[in-house]
């Protein structure tokens, strides 16, 4: 049986090119919303174990803000934006100038966590909304999913549909960020097609060579 | 702790065993449990970190045991038995099965915290291990960290005090 993971460079390309264009209609979003000028990084698709996944951002323990939509449709899959707490506090800063509120307080802010969930909302939106222009898939989001905790209870969600069939996620993971050198707002997405999905989306781009 | 003593890391879907003074820990449960089973006269313990609550969810051939309650915790069983923990004498402490985000969908697989915490109590009842403490549900993450010599474990939870069960 072929597992899902083995991916030619050609269907790499392809997804890196996915991440390519989500992520840069992202960043041109938050370029407006933020009035600054915002760059993104080349995406990197990996293969990785369920343990390397929550490596790449800090650890599962690590604490993180992100906002999950959770795709329906014909290419069924889970997206990330994914900020450090010091990133989402200073992204709420920039939205709503003179908050000082701390994103982790007990009991929670209300107007911090519906700040950032709308940031969210806007940023991940404009990734799926590029990616169904560009591969013609009707993808239709759930609402925003805002969390505020551990990177792998929150990471453990988008990997569900995937451990069913096998112990490696496929991640298209893009870094998007401004020009601060000092204090910077720095997101990453984080794609996680379903299994079945891949084929699909090769199919919708023209790779036929996938089973 | 004024020298290093062994700290045994298990990572998703995996599993391990640990004597005093180590201790044993699994970081950033979400929907996945964690689940103790020790000995508490012997001071061993080991712990499961699992994803999934029923290997016949499997639609992989070439399954990881250690994924799924159904196959991990006899697993963790056998192996803890085999370093002379005593069957008859094994207690069980379990954390994790949350919900962290609530769907809309109906989707099962988003339900899949309280299924696992409901397979894994009735694969410890199977077995005839009690639970002796638990702090399960809810939507939030856990790392917990198991002492064999105490029998404590230790839950943190994001940005909330520690708490010992």
């Amino acid at each position: 049986m072929n597992d899902y993971t083995n991916l030619t460079n050609t269907q790499k390309d392809v997804l890196r090119e996915i991440g390519n264009i989500g992520a840069g209609n992202a960043a041109t979003s938050m370029a407006k919303l933020l009035d600054k000028k915002i760059d993104m990084q080349v995406p990197s698709v990996k293969v990785v174990s369920f343990d390397e996944v929550m490596d790449l951002i800090g650890g599962p323990d690590e604490l993180i803000a992100a906002v999950l939509f959770r795709i329906q449709g014909e290419a069924p899959g889970t997206v990330y934006f994914i900020l450090s707490i010091e990133e989402a506090e200073f992204l709420i800063n920039e939205i709503v100038p003179g908050f000082e509120g701390k994103l982790l307080a007990d009991p929670v802010n209300e107007f911090a966590i519906s700040a950032l969930q709308e940031a969210g909302n806007i940023l991940t939106g404009s990734y799926l909304s590029a990616l169904s222009d560009f591969t013609s898939i009707n993808m239709q989001p759930s609402v925003p999913y805002l969390s505020v905790d551990m990177a792998g209870a929150i990471l453990t969600v988008g990997l569900l549909e995937v451990s069913q069939v096998s112990d490696y996620a496929i991640i298209i993971d893009t870094k998007i960020n401004d020009q601060e050198v000092q204090k910077g707002v720095q997101g990453n997405f984080l794609l996680i097609p379903d299994p079945g999905s891949l084929s699909i989306l090769f199919k919708a781009l023209g790779i036929k060579d996938y089973d | 702790m004024t020298k290093a003593e062994t700290m045994v890391k298990v990572g998703i879907a995996d599993l391990n065993i640990v004597r005093a003074p180590g201790m044993i820990r699994t970081a950033g449960l979400g929907s996945c449990v964690g689940i103790v089973i020790y000995d508490e006269g012997k001071h061993i313990a080991g712990l499961s970190h699992i994803l999934l609550p029923d290997s016949s969810l499997a639609k992989q051939t070439d399954i990881n045991y250690f994924k799924y309650a159904d196959t991990a915790i006899p697993i963790l069983v056998n192996k803890l038995v085999g370093e002379g923990a005593r069957r008859y004498a094994l207690k069980a402490k379990l954390a994790g099965g949350a919900q962290m985000f609530h769907f809309t969908s109906n989707s099962d697989i988003m339900r899949i915290g309280p299924r696992n915490t409901e397979a894994v109590l009735a694969i410890l009842e199977a077995l005839r291990i009690p639970v002796i403490a638990s702090d399960t549900g809810g939507k939030i993450g856990r790392t917990i960290e198991f002492n064999p010599q105490t029998n404590r474990l230790k839950i943190k939870k994001a940005s909330k005090e520690e708490q010992f069960i």
